[in-house]
């Protein structure tokens, strides 16, 4: 590009600028990688070395904390529950919201705009505030501590953005090529699973993180409507150490790296539809 | 007429089981909130009619105005650093990625990692950080800023910037990412043109690139809107439900949630005035998003 961020022919209040993002963006990625070394060091380390030198290294790489939050505390419990939960979810909000983002994007009907506006209304209206409802409908479905309370209730919290996203996406695909399945044959069925879905790949990729990554790290419903401990997810396991009088930081330290792993490799594997997605569907 | 209602059939397929559960589970509760604050409840049974007993006494009753103002100035702060600083800042570093700045395929990956720490995580992590003997202050002393130092969250003016601060730290990586994307979406004949007619890149960047990406400008300031007004899990991860220190950094998120689970005031469940706190919640979101749309919009131009 002609009149990109280049240090070199820049006039020195460009040059100034330049300088002063590229120290502001180094600070920040320092902000970000060093917590994240600092939480797994710790996990390494005996919670009165985490209070006493806080910056220093492990002594050794001692797993010990690993097998007792994994194995004693039940977090190998937790974590697969987090899991099940997560992607439980994921399937119907992408399964639903895509269905739904076709219904509205490839038909041409009376109240589609209703409609849209009916999944829209979700981006605005905040869940959280809706708990005392939610518990009045959660115990009339008898679905109280069970995990289809949580399955359900994340599967709304996910649905509006993956129809605004993929509708939005859909949109732009042209008519021709879904013409030319119809005349050979293909069911509408087909059309969307098998011409739509494919193409809008990006966008579901943007969908997934956007969405798998609260539901996976929210601790709020799952402490509601959870009360068995055989059901309870990795966030509400870490959210017991909350105003705790004394913090077991060791083992706190090893939760949070053992959290934060599914969603790192998800995004790593991602980020480049993520990014791509984002370009595509998002904001237009 | 079989064709027609063969394609009814299909959008009803497609759309029917999403619309569905976002009716239960989304608007369904809306308006059972507008139902259940029009009532008296003891506990968890609902009681007489009650008409606008609990919004009058919401906002006219001991202690519920005073926490609720006093909630609501917070969730103001809340919006107002959002806005001044996450989102300028997300412009910037979106417009210094966009225009190909050294590093910046790296750094559009690394800006996004702090939204995959859960809240727990944050709070905890920062919690220690900003302890008076934690970190943060210690790295102060190290730089002979003695001075500097603070109780980054125990004192009752500083405490809600600090945790603001915090969640900017986990979110900036969003805006700058969106704002990053319709900076890209600029069509290239408009910047080049501009270049040819020897614009400086401040002219460049508030003359052409402002004016044409103010509708990711909206969808930000919107979901500002709707975030500042539910903050909920930073408070309780970093401060607690009850706001320390004395209410300092309360939101309504966090008032709401003591009102409805009865852990303050009263110490029982108070599901009328909780579900009056919803109801305004609702409308605060719906009309301060609203006129924000009808304000940027109107700043819009077409190509």
């Amino acid at each position: 590009m002609m009149t990109g961020m280049r240090l070199r022919h820049a006039s020195p209040s460009k040059k100034a600028f330049i300088l002063v993002m590229q120290l502001v963006m180094a600070l920040y990625v320092f902000l970000i990688v060093y917590p994240l070394f600092n939480m797994v060091m710790s996990s390494f380390k005996p919670t009165r070395a985490i209070m006493q030198t806080p910056f220093s290294l492990p002594q050794a790489f001692d797993f010990s904390n690993y097998a007792t939050i994994w194995v004693d505390k039940g977090f190998g419990r937790y974590f697969l529950n987090s899991l099940l939960f997560t992607a439980g979810a994921m399937v119907f909000v992408v399964l639903f919201g895509s269905m739904a983002a076709f219904g509205i994007a490839r038909y041409t009907f009376k109240g589609s705009n209703l409609l849209y506006m009916l999944f829209l209304s979700g981006i605005m209206l905040p869940l959280k505030a809706a708990v005392i409802p939610l518990f009045q409908i959660v115990r009339s479905l008898g679905l109280m501590d069970s995990p289809f309370s949580v399955i359900f209730i994340f599967i709304a919290m996910g649905l509006p953005s993956t129809v605004f996203i993929l509708a939005g996406f859909m949109r732009t695909i042209p008519l021709a090529l879904e013409q030319a399945a119809r005349i050979d044959g293909c069911s509408d069925l087909r059309i969307y699973s098998q011409i739509i879905m494919p193409v809008a790949a990006p966008s579901v990729a943007l969908v997934v993180i956007y969405n798998a990554v609260p539901i996976w790290n929210d601790f709020f419903f799952p402490l509601v409507f959870i009360q068995s401990d055989k059901l309870k997810t990795l966030p509400v396991g870490l959210s017991s150490f909350i105003g705790q009088h004394n913090t077991k930081w060791d083992l706190l330290f090893t939760g949070l790296s053992i959290a934060i792993v599914p969603m790192l490799i998800l995004y790593l594997f991602m980020s480049k539809y993520f990014i791509k997605g984002m370009t595509a569907g998002a904001v237009k | 007429m079989a064709k027609g209602w063969k394609k009814a059939g299909w959008i009803t397929f497609f759309v029917l089981p999403g619309a569905l559960i976002v009716f239960v589970f989304i608007l369904l509760p809306l308006f059972m909130s507008l139902f259940n604050s029009f009532f008296q409840w003891n506990q968890l049974i609902r009681g007489e009619f009650a008409g606008l007993e609990n919004f009058k006494r919401l906002f006219t009753g001991y202690p519920y105005q005073q926490r609720f103002m006093n909630a609501l100035g917070n969730n103001l702060k809340w919006f107002a650093m959002t806005m001044l600083i996450q989102n300028a800042l997300g412009i910037l570093l979106g417009y210094a990625l966009s225009r190909g700045i050294a590093g910046s395929g790296f750094y559009r990956r690394v800006f996004f990692i702090p939204v995959l720490f859960s809240i727990i995580a944050v709070g905890f992590l920062w919690g220690l950080y900003l302890r008076p003997n934690g970190m943060v202050n210690s790295l102060l002393g190290a730089l002979g800023r003695e001075e500097w130092k603070r109780a980054w969250l125990g004192d009752g003016s500083i405490a809600t910037y600090t945790i603001i601060i915090v969640n900017i730290w986990r979110w900036v990586g969003f805006p700058t990412l969106v704002f990053m994307t319709a900076i890209d979406n600029v069509p290239q004949e408009c910047t080049e043109a501009a270049y040819l007619d020897g614009v400086n890149e401040w002219q460049m960047f508030s003359k052409i690139t402002l004016p044409l990406i103010v509708p990711s400008i909206t969808i930000i300031t919107v979901l500002t809107i709707i975030g500042s007004l539910n903050v909920f899990e930073q408070v309780y991860t970093m401060a607690g439900l009850d706001g320390p220190p004395n209410y300092a950094t309360d939101t309504i998120g966090t008032l709401f949630y003591r009102t409805a689970f009865g852990s303050v005031d009263s110490g029982a469940p108070e599901i009328g005035i909780g579900s009056a706190i919803a109801v305004v919640i609702y409308l605060l979101t719906f009309f301060v998003s609203l006129g924000s749309i009808t304000f940027t919009s109107s700043k819009e131009v077409e190509l």
